[in-house]
């Protein structure tokens, strides 16, 4: 809560900046916030404080603040070089970005269904403009009213989902509507509300065959918003599906239709089509950052299956936490790369990272790595990430053996188009010998990221043990 | 129809589905971007009606709280739509979603 309340004054002094002229010192307090952002939420910590009843400070809650406030902190290292050159106004765009991740706290630790729509809306709404920041860009253009106009679509799904669970239980509170399902039947148009929130959390977290706005909005939007979507925002998306689902629904049952909870079947036909088309689209993309966007939605896929679980196996959550930390990071790691690589080449497609292997030997190091982690290699994050969701998955339920080989074999398609990148960086073309030129700072960023991408590989109990919350 | 409407909940239940059926229809199929926001904002509309009649079924005013906040996010959602269709419009002075087709995969 004053973690919140924290970033909103942040957000408001960043639009001030202007004003009072502090524009050249707002990136450091910015960063100074969000550092005390993350003080005041480990107060947090185990004292399970509840707020009004909307808001529950859980250990749940802290931990998936943390991770927001950490990637958000690492956003904000690494996106300081796009906002210092002419063509954007840093202090709005840091206002946004910060009111954005405003809605994203607020998204994990709801327990209040009209605190969950809030959240969405003030982490949508800001994303919005931000998406469409290159006004004169024609494709940033298109990139923000399709985010714009699936955003109010699924907000529409979403709210007409939650009236309906409303209209069945009486209630918004999630816990309440849990013991409102109890045994007793509900009615139709309730299983009819879950769906439907299935649907629009779907949409959210961009699982096939609710992905097609992705790519185009990934692509469009200047890298760094982009890379803000694909972490934070999917993290923050996916929290608020798995804290709802699993309090509120995991006694969903019809009984006369099928044994275990009625939406987790609409889960399992999400996870198959997302791991299998994700990755098989991924695997013919000639734009590396489009290639990015579609790997992004096949490991919705993977993450999906945490919720999938969520209601037998209570260690799904650190999972979840572990996959959602690693990806953040690897995925973070590679936009700025490919924002260097954009910005001196020009282009984003493959063929702009040839002979990177030997122009910016760091560069291409940071991005192989976070490459293999995102492909599960080990020694790196992405590998354990892996290894401990699908374990947590067979621990709960040994017949779904069957969902993990599919799962396995997205991840081996998924090698393929990492691998791509990897070695169009260290072919060699005679052409592109011109050294992509960065800072020393971003250098010096990039590598502390690689090293704890690799440090959480060696000691992921760091995360994990985090379940016993 | 006589059964269907026996109970009041249902009729509002019924006009609220088809309401809202009408706005995602609409948004799929309508070409023109101001009307795909009548349409959203049709999607929103039919979610109050049925959150008020709820909230009125189950005496608990919580369903018509909502509605307030659904009608402020609607209106904040609703601006920046505008803004974007007239940046558009700038670049390319039409307000029909086939001028928009750049991205594709």
């Amino acid at each position: 809560m004053k973690t919140i309340i924290l970033l909103s004054v942040l957000g408001i002094v960043a639009m001030m900046a202007d004003i009072f002229k502090y524009r050249a010192v707002l990136w450091y307090l910015v960063l100074a916030g969000i550092g005390a952002a993350v003080g005041l939420e480990l107060l947090e910590w185990n004292q399970n404080m509840p707020y009004y009843g909307m808001l529950l400070m859980d250990n749940y809650a802290v931990a998936f603040s943390c991770i927001i406030l950490g990637l958000l902190f690492v956003w904000f290292l690494v996106s300081r070089d796009s906002y210092t050159g002419q063509e954007f106004n840093d202090a709005d765009h840091y206002a946004l970005i910060l009111f954005s991740s405003v809605g994203a706290l607020l998204m994990v630790s709801f327990v209040d269904l009209s605190l969950m729509f809030l959240g969405i809306e003030i982490l949508s709404i800001p994303l919005y403009i931000l998406a469409g920041s290159r006004k004169k860009d024609l494709s940033s253009n298109e990139s923000s009213l399709k985010y714009f106009l699936m955003g109010s679509f699924t907000t529409g799904i979403l709210l007409f989902g939650i009236t309906l669970v409303y209209g069945a239980t009486g209630t918004f509170h999630i816990e309440r509507i849990a013991s409102a399902i109890g045994n007793s039947t509900m009615p139709v148009y309730f299983y009819t509300g879950i769906a439907l929130l299935v649907v629009g959390f779907g949409f959210k977290v961009s699982a096939v065959p609710f992905h097609f706005w992705t790519p185009d909005v990934y692509q469009g939007a200047p890298t760094f918003i982009t890379a803000y979507m694909s972490t934070i925002v999917k993290t923050a998306g996916f929290a608020g599906f798995y804290r709802l689902f699993s309090t509120s629904f995991s006694n969903a049952r019809m009984p006369e239709l099928m044994e275990g909870t009625t939406w987790s079947i609409l889960v399992i036909v999400l996870i198959v089509l997302t791991i299998v088309i994700g990755n098989l689209i991924a695997a013919y993309q000639t734009n590396a950052k489009r290639m990015l966007a579609y790997s992004g939605v096949a490991q919705a896929g993977y993450m999906l299956m945490a919720v999938l679980v969520s209601q037998v196996e209570d260690n799904t959550k650190s999972s979840l936490m572990l996959y959602m930390a690693s990806y953040g990071l690897a995925t973070l790691a590679a936009f700025t790369v490919l924002y260097y690589v954009q910005k001196s080449k020009g282009s984003d497609e493959f063929e702009a990272f040839t002979s990177l292997g030997k122009t910016n030997p760091l560069l291409a190091a940071v991005l192989t790595i976070s490459m293999l982690s995102l492909a599960g290699i080990p020694p790196t994050a992405g590998f354990f990430a892996k290894f401990y969701l699908f374990t947590s998955v067979l621990k709960a339920n040994p017949s779904l053996l069957w969902l993990v080989g599919v799962a396995i074999f997205g991840s081996l398609v998924s090698v393929y188009y990492y691998f791509k990148l990897i070695i169009s960086m260290y072919g060699s073309d005679e052409k592109s010998t011109a050294e992509v030129p960065t800072n020393m700072a971003y250098q010096f960023i990039l590598v502390a990221i690689v090293l704890i991408i690799l440090f959480l590989g060696i000691q992921p109990g760091l995360i994990t043990n985090l379940a016993n919350l | 129809m006589e059964n269907l409407f026996s109970n009041t909940l249902d009729g509002y239940l019924f006009l609220a589905s088809l309401l809202f059926a009408i706005g995602v229809l609409g948004i799929l199929i309508r070409r023109n971007i101001i009307i795909i926001f009548m349409c959203v904002e049709l999607m929103l509309s039919a979610v109050n009606l049925l959150l008020t009649a709820f909230s009125v079924h189950h005496n608990d005013p919580n369903g018509q709280v909502f509605v307030f906040f659904i009608m402020a996010v609607a209106a904040a959602e609703i601006t920046i739509g505008l803004a974007i269709l007239v940046m558009i419009y700038r670049n390319t002075g039409s307000v029909s979603i086939d001028s928009l087709k750049k991205l594709k995969w």
